[in-house]
């Protein structure tokens, strides 16, 4: 039963998109098993649905929005520090994501 | 019975506000236009102005279309007397709508005060008229309503833009134009926008527009996208994107305009707002208030301005409407915020609840109710150098 606190937008997402904040070291089920958040993860932030390879598509709505840079795993939080564009470089302040 | 009373204009069009706008023609005179609006503080005139003393063709050809938009009852333009600026064409195409207008030449006047004293008198001339004038009945159709996102989160793109595209939807089914803007915040979303053209040549317009856009950002080496916008969850500008894009709700593309270009038929249009040629200019718009001036430059009436983070902007000219896709920033900053979107990811309302609040907005405001921006005073305006090429034939459908 997947946490409520996180949606999931369309079948094929490899992504989560968290509905409230879970706090560092709280417990979640990310829907094909349990995870603990590593760090306070807020509003509106993703977190994996299941393990992704370095070089695969983020899919999130049903479409490609990034590649991941490192693998991650299930549950983990995915964001600029494991995710570039295909088209241009995010910007974001040096603590972002981590 | 028609929906509520706007101000008719000599070309066809109606206003649903009657403001006086001061225009600084050069940031020289920026001053003097400012402490005239103040003296005219909590009545309907505005600031707005174009600060380059070098010449724009953007800049001319939007200040005409701002100076000309329906919400506008009269102009006094403010030029120091040396700048580029075609101030004499622009009072001339101002008149020629019968709007009442005046340029004060601040070098011939003989300075700051007497420049103030003679703006002043006026504005206190033609004031009155303007707050008295007659409305007539208007309709949903002859509306023009933009929307924009700005300070976007990962909440964004799920409860505030598509509930923006909900009420565009209606909207558009009403009659009225929609205009959805920001190419740079489509990348990665062109092929599925395309799909939605009326037709194949306006399809392909439609991802030349984003391709441009994309090339445009890749040499300046960012994208549309700012820091916040990483802190509230958002990790590439191709999932901003997919939020962004979401504003556009689900009608038909009827066509492709540029800033300045009206709409000619009701529907949806996507307003392309990176300049053409090589970059030269810098950013493509440098803020929000930017790309609402260029929806203003479109005959936008009202424009729906969604955010996550939490955006307090208004407008000069046209009202702005702040949807709040965030439930926690809803709660902090409720009075900067016209509707509450946020609450659709907590479970208290659908995407189309929130999409029919924001349509009966859009019609209470159009009657004359005020925004939150409005009411706290929020004028913000800003006009940078930009450069385009006139559309292509495949951009607009026949006028109807």
């Amino acid at each position: 039963m997947t946490d409520p606190r996180l949606l999931l937008l369309s079948p094929e997402d490899n992504v989560l998109v968290l509905r409230r904040g879970i706090e560092a070291g709280e417990r979640f089920d990310f829907g094909a098993g349990e995870a603990v958040a590593d760090r306070s993860l807020s509003l509106g932030h993703k977190v994996a649905r299941r393990d992704i390879a370095a070089g695969e598509p983020i899919l999130k709505y049903g479409a490609v929005i990034g590649v991941a840079t490192e693998p991650i795993a299930a549950g983990g939080h995915v964001h600029v520090h494991n995710v570039r564009s295909n088209y241009t470089p995010t910007y974001s302040l040096p603590d972002e994501g981590t | 019975m028609s929906a509520f009373a706007g101000y008719p204009r000599s070309d066809g069009r109606k206003g649903i506000r009657n403001v006086l706008v001061v225009a600084y023609l050069v940031e020289y005179a920026h001053h003097v236009a400012r402490e005239i609006t103040l003296r005219f503080r909590d009545r309907d005139v505005h600031l707005i102005g174009f600060p380059g003393c070098y010449p724009n063709d953007y800049a001319q050809r939007m200040m005409r279309a701002l100076c000309t938009h329906p919400n506008v009852g009269g102009a006094l333009l403010l030029s120091l007397g040396c700048e580029s600026f075609n101030a004499r064409l622009l009072r001339e195409e101002i008149a020629a709508t019968g709007r009442p207008v005046k340029t004060i030449t601040i070098q011939q006047v003989g300075g700051t005060r007497a420049a103030i004293d003679e703006g002043e008198a006026f504005v206190a001339e033609h004031l009155p008229a303007l707050e008295a004038a007659e409305r007539l009945p208007m309709e949903a159709s002859e509306l023009v309503i933009g929307t924009i996102c700005g300070g976007s989160d990962g909440t964004s793109g799920i409860t505030g833009n598509p509930a923006a595209g909900r009420a565009f939807d209606k909207l558009i089914a009403e009659g009225a134009a929609c205009i959805f803007e920001e190419t740079g915040e489509l990348i990665g979303c062109e092929h599925i926008m395309a799909a939605r053209a009326a037709t194949p040549a306006l399809a392909a317009e439609l991802e030349a527009s984003v391709a441009k856009a994309a090339r445009y950002y890749a040499t300046l080496g960012y994208g549309s996208f700012a820091a916040g916008n990483a802190t509230g969850g958002l990790t590439t500008i191709e999932e901003k994107s997919m939020g962004a894009y979401a504003k556009s709700g689900a009608s038909p593309i009827v066509g492709l305009l540029k800033p300045g270009d009206l709409p000619p038929t009701g529907g949806l249009y996507l307003l392309d707002v990176v300049p053409d040629g090589e970059v030269r200019f810098g950013f493509p718009n440098i803020n929000d208030n930017a790309e609402i001036a260029e929806l203003m430059a479109c005959g936008a009436h009202i424009n729906l301005f969604v955010t996550g983070r939490g955006s307090v902007v208004g407008s000069a000219i046209s009202p702005v409407i702040k949807i709040c896709a965030n439930p926690e920033t809803y709660r902090r900053m409720a009075d900067d915020m016209d509707v509450d979107a946020g609450r659709i990811l907590e479970g208290h309302a659908e995407l189309d609840e929130v999409g029919a609040e924001i349509r009966d907005l859009v019609l209470a405001v159009a009657g004359g109710a005020k925004t939150r921006s409005e009411d706290l005073g929020h004028q913000e305006f800003i006009l940078t150098y930009k450069s385009f090429e006139p559309i292509g034939p495949a951009c607009l459908p026949a006028a109807e």
